[in-house]
């Protein structure tokens, strides 16, 4: 190595590069497209990180000043479009993107695009939930509008057939992105409305980016799907991805898998259903009946139907024994009248007038009858009859 | 079609209805056995139904607005 003619410090050297890259117009304010990685947002409130396409990588800073205007929250993966300048740090040498300006890439637009959307489909009800209809409980013909290729109309298919065979599955093919997608979709779901065609519409397709999955977020696919007699369950992606369809549609499954697992029972849960009823009805009718033939048993062994005639008889005894009663009470009666009845004969028998006289007195009585009672009712020389116990005695008054 | 899904739909139905009235106990012998019957040969229907029951896969190809084909769908 011949003799440097000058040597520089690193400072230096640092400081101008620094200067040389402040100085260049281009680097001083310009779009760098790129993927975010190695994002790290430090308590200082400004965010680091670096942006890479397929062959370079370059280190970013955002302030936390103009991190501040900042609608989304910058993700490693996200594809960004960044305004800011070019410089370098002397302390380490490093050159570095000082953002001013971070957006998505392509997506932004769209996003804001969905958001506009969905206001106004939601003002204009189409959202509505009174308006959403029940789903058939045991659907006969169900319609797949979806790619008639690939996982998703497969694997709808299948999981049909495991869960509910007795159903017959539609597929009716449209493309599920691009320009043309939403005018097929929504086609085919008017057509199908308009035809009474299914008991039930699944309409999706699989995972994707927001743009592949942009017809789904589309005005006449909305129209169509609320404006569809036949209930719609949206099946659109993965789990994450919520479209226009989503919010329209009768149903929401998070994937077509989920959507073919909400259109129809489980036919195992259903053969499960009728054995748990065959058994309920059985051990209920079995109770009944033996209910009924305890009655039964305890009526038939009454006395009364065993030995008819020792019922007989004791009503013969009971009969002999209040006949007996009643004699004897009766001849008791009788003999008590009897009694009464000889006294009284006995009593009337002792006043009698005949007895009296049969003791000495007499009964006088003028001749028209009178009963004399007392000297006075007389005089000298009238005659009067004496009755005495076995006749009359006529008599003349001598003195009274 | 429409008769298969309807058949099923209204039987399970009373297969439930039959289900609770007898649970409920109060129903004379002769109605008990009757429902019995009836709840039997309703579930024998269902379960006949669905084991017999094969899955029919079709692509609808939109011709015009009243008319399409059905053809067998094979997955493509």
């Amino acid at each position: 190595m011949e003799q440097p003619s000058q040597v520089f410090s690193v400072s230096q050297v640092n400081q101008y590069i620094k200067s040389v890259l402040d100085g260049d117009p281009l680097l001083s304010g310009l779009f760098v497209r790129g993927e975010i990685s190695n994002y790290k947002c430090y308590p200082s409130g400004h965010h680091y990180f670096s942006l890479k396409d397929a062959e370079g990588t370059m280190r970013c800073v955002l302030f936390r000043r103009e991190a501040a205007s900042l609608r989304f929250q910058p993700e490693n993966g996200m594809k960004v479009v960044v305004y800011g300048r070019i410089s370098s740090f002397p302390r380490d040498g490093q050159y570095q993107l000082y953002c001013s300006h971070l957006s998505p890439d392509g997506a932004g637009e769209l996003h804001v695009a969905f958001e506009q959307q969905k206001e106004k489909l939601q003002r204009e009800g189409l959202f509505d939930p009174a308006h959403k209809k029940a789903l058939p409980p045991f659907p006969a013909r169900i319609a797949l509008v979806t790619s008639p290729v690939g996982a998703a109309v497969r694997d709808m298919i299948r999981i049909l057939g495991v869960r509910w065979p007795l159903s017959e599955v539609l597929v009716v093919p449209v493309r599920v992105q691009g320009a043309e997608a939403a005018g097929e979709i929504s086609a085919a779901l008017t057509w199908l409305g308009e035809n009474h065609a299914a008991d039930l519409i699944i309409t999706g397709r699989g995972g994707g980016s927001m743009e592949d999955l942009w017809a789904f977020n589309e005005e006449p696919v909305a129209r169509a799907i609320y404006h569809c007699p036949i209930p719609v369950i949206s099946a659109v992606g993965h789990e994450p991805d919520v479209t226009i369809a989503d919010y329209v549609a009768d149903l929401r499954a998070a994937t077509p898998s989920n959507a073919a697992e909400l259109a129809v029972p489980d036919q195992n849960e259903l053969y499960h259903r009728l054995e748990q009823a065959t058994r309920v009805m059985t051990q209920q009718t079995a109770s009944c009946l033996s209910r009924a033939r305890v009655r039964l048993t305890a009526a038939s062994n009454h006395r009364l139907l065993q030995n008819p005639m020792r019922y007989l008889e004791e009503r013969r005894m009971e009969l002999d024994y209040l006949q007996g009663k009643t004699l004897g009470a009766l001849r008791l009666t009788l003999s008590k009248e009897r009694e009464r009845f000889a006294r009284l004969c006995a009593s009337l028998d002792a006043m009698s007038p005949l007895k009296v006289l049969g003791r000495g007195y007499a009964i006088t009585r003028k001749l028209d009858g009178t009963v004399v009672r007392s000297r006075q009712e007389t005089a000298p020389g009238d005659a009067v009859r004496v009755t005495v116990t076995d006749g009359d005695i006529l008599c003349e008054v001598k003195t009274c | 079609m429409a008769e298969k899904k309807k058949n099923f739909e209204e039987s399970m139905h009373r297969i439930e209805e039959i289900v609770s009235l007898l649970e409920r106990g109060d129903a004379k012998l002769e109605e008990s056995i009757a429902l019995f019957d009836e709840g039997t040969k309703l579930i024998q229907g269902c379960s006949g139904l669905l084991d017999k029951a094969e899955q029919k896969v079709q692509k609808l190809l939109i011709t015009d607005e009243k008319a399409a084909a059905e053809v067998p769908f094979d997955e493509g």
